[in-house]
């Protein structure tokens, strides 16, 4: 068996890197020690490009790429950080928080929350864009977690936890563009559905749209750590 | 040097970045030999000076009151400040946006009232449809979110805008924070 590795050569920032054929642009970044925001990837799940935080620039080419479903190839030059991109994500994170109710002084994620925290690691102070005030129901139906539905951004991290890692596929979404909700079996309340309550989908959500109801105040920081883990050991058999 | 002129007002807020204000503790001292405190809830002056230097404004806007005070505040403000999550993204106030100020009034002053259930029409200003954060009425020139922003957040933002130096916000503060 032939043990040749497809090895490609590109430029991310100015630094050159080597990778192999297939990686993705985000992947091949965070090996190298280069920071992309990222919201809806995760490691240990399959990606998605909805949130579109991880856009990039690529030479010879004006469109922008999400880093994160973007494959590399030779001879690549990637930006990562210009003022075009910084705008583009700052505008992304204001639209987040638009377009439910994320009140952070309140949530379960206050201090434990990736919307939060990405919004002050790119510099945002305040959201120029009016806030959209949805009225938007909290299902706790279920015995031990709570979807409140004012603060999910729809990442469908959740969704694919369930289906990829749990092999349940009790989460999905429902309706479309900024209709768009995540259900659990075909709009049934949480507590009714399929759910196996393993808690992978509350562990992975990014902020506090899903939670454990044994928390209480802002102390529910979330362990999705362990997916990479559970990926490793299941190859391993 | 002559003093600048600070001005802290408070709209539809809990008045805990006041409080949080005055975690300043012993700094209030170093503060005060660069400002004077020319209208505030904490001191005696019932009208809005005409030129102030830096007016810190808590809370949302949420009511006629809240919009007329804030128009008057930037007519006569050269740095407004939107100080703590109510100013800066309406926070707790705008809860009641998805459902609008009716169904709160009745719940509070009609449902769970034992006794003369009434809703305040006299001397109280009326409601706004949605609360709002100030932005969205003028021009506001620093933000500090944070509910409370921490006393190290105003001192450091503060000694910042008195003496010229460059402010990161985000260094210091976020929303929630």
């Amino acid at each position: 068996m032939s043990s040749t590795v497809d090895i490609k050569t590109l430029v991310i920032d100015g630094k050159e890197v080597s990778a192999r054929a297939g990686q993705t642009i985000l992947e091949v970044a965070r090996e190298n020690g280069i920071e992309i925001p990222t919201l809806c990837h995760l490691d240990g799940l399959s990606d998605v490009g909805a949130c579109r935080l991880c856009v990039v620039e690529v030479k010879g080419n004006h469109k922008l790429f999400p880093a994160c479903v973007t494959s590399i190839f030779e001879g690549m030059e990637v930006t990562t950080q210009t003022d075009r991109l910084k705008k583009h994500r700052r505008t992304i994170l204001e639209l987040l928080f638009t377009e439910r109710n994320h009140i952070c002084s309140v949530c379960v994620s206050n201090g434990h929350c990736e919307l939060q925290t990405l919004g002050q690691s790119q510099g945002l102070t305040h959201v120029r864009l009016p806030y959209r005030n949805p009225n938007l129901p909290v299902d706790a139906s279920n015995e031990r977690f709570t979807v409140d539905h004012n603060r999910c951004i729809l990442c469908t991290r959740c969704v694919r936890v369930c289906a990829e890692v749990e092999g349940a596929h009790v989460w999905d979404v429902m309706g479309r563009g900024i209709n768009s909700m995540v259900i659990t079996d075909l709009n049934e309340p949480w507590g009714e559905s399929s759910c196996t309550r393993c808690g992978k989908c509350v562990q992975v959500c990014p902020t506090g749209a899903l939670f454990d109801k044994g928390k209480v105040g802002n102390s529910h920081p979330k362990h999705p750590d362990f997916l990479p883990y559970l990926n490793m050991m299941r190859e391993a058999k | 040097m002559s003093k600048l002129s600070l001005a802290t007002v408070w709209l539809d807020g809990c008045s805990g970045c006041h409080m949080s204000f005055l975690d300043l503790d012993e700094r209030l001292l170093a503060l005060a030999e660069h400002v004077d405190v020319v209208y505030s809830p904490l001191v005696d002056a019932k009208v809005f000076p005409d030129d102030v230097d830096i007016a810190l404004v808590e809370g949302a806007v949420a009511s006629v009151d809240d919009e007329k005070k804030i128009r008057e505040i930037r007519a006569h403000t050269k740095t407004l400040i939107a100080m703590g999550d109510c100013a800066v993204t309406g926070n707790v106030p705008s809860m009641r946006n998805p459902i609008g100020p009716d169904p709160i009034l009745e719940r509070a002053y009609l449902q769970n009232a034992s006794t003369q259930q009434q809703i305040p029409c006299v001397v109280v200003p009326k409601l706004l449809k949605i609360v709002r954060p100030i932005h969205e009425f003028v021009k506001v020139d620093v933000y500090l979110p944070g509910c409370p922003p921490s006393a190290n957040t105003f001192h450091s933002a503060l000694m910042a805008l008195i003496t010229g130096q460059p402010l990161d916000v985000s260094a210091l503060t976020r929303f929630g924070a």
